[in-house]
């Protein structure tokens, strides 16, 4: 399947799944399923170059918690990919929840990921992308702006 | 635009509400261009209030918290007429349906709501729904806080949340401000009640896993009481451990009330106080000066004392007995000596319950203008209310009401029946709804019965899907399909008030379409004939218990 990566070159390791990782924890890249513990991840984030976390169908959205968990708890800074049901319409929130790589075979994918950091110029919500929701920025003017 | 009494836009809140109308409008070309398959669609169409049902396309607009102002509802008007036939229906959840309306005109619909403020964003989808509250907030006289405050705070933290938009399922909050629960909070996938401690402090109860549908479900209390600005970590705490360990493999089994049945209560609390511990201290615990500032755009209006009693409204009473029994069950304790809270009943004698004419939801706004603050409230129960009214002007707001069809002195009666829209309208329905609401309200037209029979709340859905709520309806009427007919299954005993939340019980076998008016009459009888004085219906249930009333429907039908 065709990747899309928003940080350059993404990581050519090839990931181990969960269950062959453990036995190998030093190797730096490991795919997940969805109902894997994540939170087993947390001593080796470290080392960790590539995470992959799994979409089994596009409506299920447990790896969005996983991706969070990573990135927010447990400071993951490597590469997060998503893999499987993917497509251009889930991309706004996959970012915000620190996905940086993409597999997709949806048509126009590149393009919807060239844009998808402008469509909202405005969140609600403190999450992964480091944006500063309304409810901050507002404590920034001496009022709110009425338009 | 007007002042109001609630949460007014900013810049923030418009931009957000117009880019996603412009996100929408894309994904509807590519849609009709065939870019997008239904499959692919159907969740962004529904998380932007679009159904696709029996006849047409339905689009839910999202009345926050139910409170709209006279101008909002003027474009809701103008809306049902140029995308729609010209009328709307209000629901259960205090939003607006409009049952006809077109694909390629969806985005137009939603750009036109967006000129006032309003949005249908996560009325549908497996995402945080439109939050709901007291339908009396900021007028009730027993109110510790308006609930509305926080709806607003969980609208906006809620709205597009990237870790929540692809739950398990539907997910449901109410918030309420007062002891008398007007917002059903025990029977949500999380209710929230304000209450005040011995210390003084004002917090929440957190009750979560409460829930009508095929499996009905009393909420269990996580936490008895929560520090206001922990709200939103504690919340998505409680999402994050559904979203992870909520059942996917059955949507009827999806629901967060199924998670907290299979792994128990206790273990559920353990699971989100573990999650809660390490995000409690996080950018989401909220500051003191966005409670405030949003706390003070829902000051409510300067109302200045009045006599409680006003000469034209007794002399009116003795002289109209409709009015004496509409000042009854229609008119509320308002907080402000000298005030009321008016109820516009949706339910005349043999109407579809909720349903509004354009022509009505604009006499309707005329009426809030000149006589309530400019603002009027949905109700759960499908009713309209007036929440600021002087008691002076009571009468010329009766008189208005009356021409438009809104004086009904039914509020609580056995024809202010709560109905899901039902098989005319409804893909998922097994049976009508709203005709056999139709003939029970024609059957109990009389103004002088209804009131003898007291309080009294009817409740009917078309399908085990339970959006007329009829688990918790002193009567509960379940639409069933056996082989192509379509009966009628009784409950009795089910309440949402607070402290007596029930799911209620059948009574026995369904019965037909042309028994249901038969069957209700026999309930009805059995309660007069054997009721105590001051009892209402559900009272008499609860003392004397199904017997009499089983033996009697079912030598009756």
């Amino acid at each position: 399947m065709p990747l899309f990566s928003e940080a350059g070159l993404p990581a050519s390791f090839v990931p181990l799944s969960f269950a062959d990782w453990q036995s190998r924890p030093e190797w730096p890249a490991v795919s997940l399923a969805n109902t894997d513990p994540v939170e087993d991840l947390a001593p080796h984030v470290g080392r960790l170059r590539l995470i992959v976390l799994n979409f089994p169908k596009f409506s299920d959205g447990r790896a969005y918690s996983q991706a969070r968990l990573l990135r927010g708890r447990m400071g993951y800074r490597g590469e997060l990919r998503a893999t499987g049901g993917v497509l251009q319409d889930q991309i706004p929130f996959m970012l915000r929840c620190g996905f940086d790589s993409f597999e997709s075979d949806q048509k126009g994918f590149e393009e919807a990921l060239a844009k998808a950091r402008t469509l909202f110029s405005v969140v609600y919500q403190p999450a992964e992308d480091g944006r500063v929701p309304a409810s901050r920025l507002r404590l920034d003017h001496t009022g709110p702006a009425v338009g | 635009m007007p002042d109001t009494h609630f949460y007014r836009y900013d810049d923030y809140d418009k931009t957000l509400v117009a880019e996603r109308v412009d996100q929408f409008r894309d994904q509807v070309r590519r849609r009709i261009a065939g870019e997008l398959t239904e499959e692919q669609f159907k969740p962004l169409r529904l998380t932007n209030g679009l159904y696709l049902q029996l006849h047409a396309y339905m689009l839910r607009i999202a009345i926050p918290y139910g409170t709209l102002a006279s101008h909002q509802l003027r474009k809701l008007a103008e809306i049902s007429r140029k995308y729609d036939r010209g009328y709307g229906h209000f629901t259960t959840r205090q939003n607006l349906q409009l049952n006809w309306i077109k694909l390629e005109d969806a985005p137009d619909a939603l750009a036109a709501l967006a000129e006032v403020d309003m949005h249908a964003m996560q009325t549908s989808g497996n995402c945080i729904r439109n939050v709901t509250a007291d339908h009396f907030a900021g007028a009730a006289i027993d109110e510790i806080e308006d609930p509305r405050i926080w709806c607003e705070i969980v609208r906006q933290w809620s709205t597009l949340h990237p870790e929540f938009s692809f739950l398990p399922r539907k997910f449901k909050i109410a918030i309420t401000g007062s002891p008398n629960d007007r917002a059903a909070v025990r029977v949500h996938d999380i209710g929230l009640r304000l209450w005040q401690n011995e210390q003084g402090e004002v917090g929440f109860e957190v009750i979560v896993g409460g829930g009508l549908g095929r499996t009905p479900m009393i909420g269990k209390t996580l936490r008895e009481f929560l520090p206001r600005d922990e709200l939103l970590a504690y919340l998505e705490a409680t999402l994050r451990v559904y979203n992870r360990y909520g059942r996917r493999d059955n949507l009827y089994k999806a629901r967060i009330k199924i998670l907290v049945h299979e792994i128990g209560a206790e273990k559920m609390r353990e699971e989100v106080e573990a999650e809660y511990a390490s995000m409690r201290d996080s950018a989401l615990r909220l500051p003191a000066e966005t409670i405030e500032a949003i706390a003070r755009q829902f000051a409510p209006p300067v109302l200045a004392e009045q006599p409680a009693i006003s000469g034209k409204v007794e002399a009116l009473r003795l002289e109209d007995r409709d009015f004496a029994l509409w000042l009854k069950s229609n008119v509320a304790p308002h907080r402000v000596q000298g005030y009321a809270i008016v109820t516009a009943s949706l339910k005349p004698a043999g109407s579809p319950p909720g349903d509004a004419s354009a022509a009505q939801m604009e006499g309707v706004a005329d009426i809030a203008d000149a006589y309530s603050q400019g603002e009027i409230r949905v109700s759960h129960e499908q009713n309209l209310i007036f929440p600021h009214v002087a008691i002076e002007d009571l009468p010329v707001v009766w008189l208005a009401l009356g021409r438009l069809g809104f004086a009904e002195a039914n509020v609580g009666k056995i024809t202010d029946i709560i109905a899901c829209p039902g098989l005319d309208y409804c893909a998922l329905a097994n049976a009508r709804s709203i005709p056999v609401a139709q003939r029970i309200s024609t059957h109990f037209a009389g103004l002088a019965q209804q009131h003898d029979i007291g309080d009294l709340k009817i409740k009917i859905s078309g399908c085990i899907n339970a959006c007329g709520h009829h688990h918790v309806g002193h009567i509960g009427i379940l639409g069933v399909d056996k082989n192509g007919v379509e009966l009628y299954q009784l409950s009795l005993g089910g309440d949402v008030d607070f402290g007596k939340t029930a799911i209620g019980t059948i009574l026995g076998p369904a019965v037909t379409a042309d028994k249901v008016v038969e069957a209700v009459d026999a309930l009805v009888a059995t309660y007069l004939d054997t009721r105590s004085a001051g009892e209402r219906f559900v009272d008499t249930y609860r003392r004397i218990g199904a017997k009499p009333f089983k033996e009697r429907v079912y030598a009756a039908v």
